[in-house]
């Protein structure tokens, strides 16, 4: 069976020209690019322009990119970075309800350290209104984040306004990209942003590598000390294979990125109205201001998992929420804050394209989506409301369940 | 065919295997499927998931076998410096409440150093244990450097600069006698010289996979049952909570081939690293008989050839080579970058003038005796010559 | 993740589908923790007089665990005595469907739950008859 993958949201190949530009790091140019000789220089001149392409991409200058491990250590040094380095100036700090775990844990962890954080509603669609940023900012505020577009709804948030709220008031502004950087155009000079997070293997880059971009001036604690490299923000040996992937992914995606989102929205819109025709069923999300790729759906009366189950052995892989959320049984936290009933928000799908993905892939999904929604439902008790839920039921076996 | 291509076919050598190795072809073989074949995210529930989740585990159980513990010990990093950043931040973290203490010993690698000296801006005090000529930790010392709020110690495996060995067992016997958390950095031992944690009796122990002919950008930590650390990166489920982030499925599965094939040759590759040693010391000797060779005779990962000689500076000799075609270095890579003397060797009680005349040669799988003997004369040609001047 | 034999039991269910006129009904969960289960009972008498289960449906909304084990369920119930039927336990359900992951666990209880609750509505309902009948 062919395999149709619909979840470029989790992680995307790497592209072969990618690989391709890879390989001699690994076992010819394997050089440490601390090391002065020219053998050890060859593996920094690659970092280098690796850095190049990856800061051109966001219009950002070489000095402002920081490699990391990838996203999550990327939004990490971002969040407590500047928390600590900047607790001086206040200790509070701002940030939408609807952001990947790898910011909110990190904004716990200050919350731990004696920071104070406010979380910021968002509308139905998932959108940060400005004003709603502007009623948060405090005289201590210190750092506002929101990120570019959400992971799972694919919202694509206004971070120019929103941006300009902050720097009107004096607050740093942090954006976690991952998601949609090289799938979008982002130029960080227009938008005002300070910090912006950025993932290889979300563009078809290798995993294990991510990038932060900190704008000159915007001053940061490491998180970890050693050897100095990245301009002393991020010590250990660079992931030389890894960052020349990421900067090949950068170059190929400053190419392609236009044409590509073209294709990725002329399909993605033309699922999400099949879909739709599919009874109670609504789409998650702004209808417009989304990513090419993203399609986010919640069918009523049905349970996420078993739906990915089915689609699984159909050979279509697809996702219901963060993949990192799944294995907790939560309830999506991105589709409760746009208003969703936890009920509603446990039959959510997920479908995300990519660069691979074809038509075929996407009539797939409509040939075999329908029949197992349909059998689902039949299953399920509930045929038109949750209601009957309600009456003469006593409420057992719910203890792994937090709501 | 003009002068370019005779210089050209001087084939370089690479001596300077402890800054970091080439992949193997094995390794990277079996990484390769896992960039665009088997590429899905680990923590997915769809079954192409499971391909990628089942490399991970299958990494973790070689990587575990390497040191002899069980997978459920081992949580993989960025690296080693991010995993002794873990290490040392992670322990004091979660032990808190109960002292703000640590002894490390003089030479330790700056990714233990630079923590520590971070946390002491928090109140955390630390306690550098001196080193015997040989660079080895004087445990009398470290014994009496403990306090009643010591939480941790921490002394590496073998040292980076000079590859001496360090008595790990006697450390952790006191280190339990004592109840504490004891941390080894083996950056600079593992995959290269046997390291059983059982045997060592370390509760914590950090590795880096480009170091014994893994990828960079992947490392782990030996995390002992029991042992309580607090994350530094945060925001998933991965790695038991510890270290959060979508795995390097690659970069682990390449962790994973290096670590079965170091455990699997490790005595051929000892046996051999040994003879090379050897025949460098004696044929360097002959060009230059007042070289001294630092670190310890016997109890040294065998690696390392480190090199003093007086009345010349290493770097020099670091700078002719290269422009030969051979690369050494003279001293750890970050210390280049730093630009420092060496804490290493100022600790050891080299004088200047030996810190000063101090270069790293170190050898691997690929080099050949006919590698070694050309360094050697050609080391003993610039050595002599730079001494003229 | 998932055993054979629950794979089986989700793409294929057992006794699924909503009863008309059942002598009991056991309702647990609740949606908003993503599980709930409705068993269905229809009770007979065996050769020796006593109460069997003689027919049992279920719906279910959830995750694949949750239908699987309420597909075992039915299985494991139907044609027992009341009583026998009453004492199988999440564990029983949790072996029958070969094993369930750790974080799953509380779906095997949530199928020998309702299948409780089904028996303990048929009891009410039929002391609640004999109340009408005696007064």
């Amino acid at each position: 069976m062919r395999r149709v993958y619909l979840d470029y949201a989790s992680t995307t190949p790497v592209d072969e020209r990618v690989v391709e530009a890879m390989l001699p790091y690994f076992t010819e140019k394997y050089g440490n690019p601390t090391s002065f000789y020219s053998f050890g220089q060859e593996a920094k001149a690659a970092v280098e322009e690796a850095r190049a392409k990856v800061a051109e991409l966001i219009n950002a200058s070489s000095e402002e990119i920081i490699f990391t491990s990838g996203g999550t250590e990327a939004c990490n040094l971002a969040i407590k970075g500047f928390a600590l380095k900047n607790k001086n100036k206040g200790k509070h700090i701002v940030v939408s309800k609807i952001e990947h775990f790898a910011v909110l844990e990190a904004c716990r962890w200050l919350e731990k350290q004696g920071f104070e954080v406010s979380y910021l509603d968002v509308d139905e669609y998932g959108l940060v209104k400005p004003e709603t940023l502007e009623g948060a900012i405090k005289s201590d505020t210190i750092l506002a984040i929101i990120n570019h577009a959400n992971n799972e709804i694919g919202t694509i948030e206004p971070i120019k306004e929103l941006a300009e709220v902050a720097q009107d008031k004096g607050v740093a502004f942090f954006s976690d990209a991952c998601i949609s950087n090289g799938q979008v155009e982002i130029d960080v000079e227009e938008l005002g942003v300070d910090l912006l997070a950025m993932s290889a293997h979300k563009m078809y880059g290798p995993k294990g590598i991510g990038a932060l971009f900190v704008a000159r001036g915007t001053r940061l604690e490491p998180m970890f000390h050693g050897g100095g490299q990245e301009r002393k923000l991020r010590s250990g040996t660079e992931n030389v294979p890894g960052i020349v992937g990421f900067g090949k992914a950068a170059e190929i995606a400053k190419k392609e990125m236009k044409g590509e989102a073209e294709r990725l929205t002329k399909l993605r819109d033309e699922l999400i109205k099949e879909v739709l025709k599919i009874p109670r069923t609504r789409l998650n999300g702004h209808p417009k201001q989304r990513l090419p790729g993203n399609a986010n759906f919640a069918f009523a009366f049905i349970e996420g998992e078993g739906l990915i189950l089915e689609l699984d052995f159909e050979g279509i892989s697809a996702s219901t929420g963060s993949a990192c959320s799944s294995p907790t049984l939560e309830p999506s936290h991105v589709l409760t804050a746009i208003g969703l009933s936890h009920a509603e928000a446990h039959g959510s799908l997920r479908v995300t394209l990519g660069r691979f993905s074809t038509r075929e892939d996407v009539q797939r999904l409509l040939e075999v989506l329908p029949r197992v929604v349909k059998r689902l439902r039949d299953i399920s008790p509930f045929k038109d409301s949750f209601e009957d839920y309600v009456e003469g039921t006593e409420w057992k076996g719910g203890e792994h369940c937090h709501v | 065919m003009g002068r370019n291509s005779v210089i050209q076919a001087r084939r370089m050598i690479y001596a300077d295997y402890t800054s970091s190795t080439p992949v193997l072809q094995e390794v990277k073989q079996e990484m390769l499927p896992y960039f665009d074949e088997f590429y899905a995210n680990p923590s997915n529930l769809h079954d192409f998931a499971l391909k990628a989740r089942r490399a991970v585990e299958g990494a973790r159980e070689k990587v575990a076998q390497l040191l002899g513990a069980s997978s459920e010990e081992i949580i993989f990093t960025s690296g080693g410096a991010e995993a002794n950043n873990l290490a040392i931040k992670g322990v004091i973290q979660a032990n808190k409440a109960r002292g703000r203490h640590v002894v490390v010993s003089a030479v330790e690698h700056y990714s233990i150093m630079h923590p520590l000296q971070s946390l002491a801006r928090e109140g955390v005090q630390f306690t550098r244990v001196g080193v015997d000529e040989h660079g080895r930790v004087n445990v009398e010392e470290l014994e009496k450097a403990i306090r009643d709020d010591t939480i941790l110690i921490s002394v590496q495996h073998a040292n980076h600069e000079v590859g001496t060995l360090q008595p790990i067992k006697e450390i952790a016997e006191i280190a339990e006698e004592r109840g504490i958390t004891f941390h080894c950095d083996g950056v600079s031992a593992a995959g290269a010289v046997p390291a059983k944690v059982e045997e060592l009796g370390v509760d914590i122990y950090t590795l880096s996979a480009h170091r014994f002919y893994g990828p960079k950008g992947v490392g782990a930590l030996y995390l002992a049952r029991g042992v309580r650390l607090l994350p530094l990166i945060e925001g998933g489920i991965q790695e038991r909570g510890y270290r959060a982030g979508t795995e390097n499925v690659a970069g682990i599965v390449g962790m994973g081939k290096a670590a079965e094939l170091a455990e699997r040759e490790m005595s051929q590759r000892l046996e051999k690293l040994r003879t090379l040693r050897s025949r460098f010391i004696e044929a360097l000797h002959r060009e230059v008989p007042e070289a001294k060779i630092n670190g310890h005779p016997s109890e040294v990962n065998p690696m390392y050839v480190h090199v003093s000689v007086p009345g010349v500076e290493g770097e020099a000799v670091v700078a002719e080579l290269s422009s030969r075609g051979i690369y050494i270095t003279s001293g750890s890579p970050c210390m280049a970058r730093a630009a420092k003397a060496s804490h290493v060797l100022a600790a050891m009680g080299l004088s200047q003038e030996l810190i000063r005349g101090a270069m790293l040669f170190s050898f691997g799988i690929p080099t050949s005796e006919a590698d070694v003997a050309r360094v050697a004369q050609e080391a003993g040609e610039v050595i002599n010559r730079l001494r003229e001047r | 993740m998932y055993s054979k034999i629950l794979i089986d039991h989700f793409r294929n269910p057992r006794n699924m589908g909503r009863m008309e006129n059942p002598d009991g009904v056991g309702k647990v969960g609740n949606p908003a923790c993503g599980d709930v289960m409705y068993i269905y009972i229809k009770v007979g008498k065996n050769e020796k007089g006593e109460e069997i289960i003689e027919d049992i449906k279920f719906e279910t909304f959830g995750c694949a665990a949750a239908i699987g084990t309420s597909s075992m369920v039915t299985e494991l119930a139907k044609g027992k005595t009341l009583e026998e039927a009453a004492k199988i336990s999440k564990e029983d359900v949790a072996d029958a469907v070969g094993g369930l992951p750790p974080i799953k666990m509380h779906c095997s209880l949530l199928a020998s739950d309702g299948l409780k609750a089904a028996i303990e509505d048929y009891k009410k309902k039929k002391a609640g008859k004999g109340d009408v009948s005696e007064g």
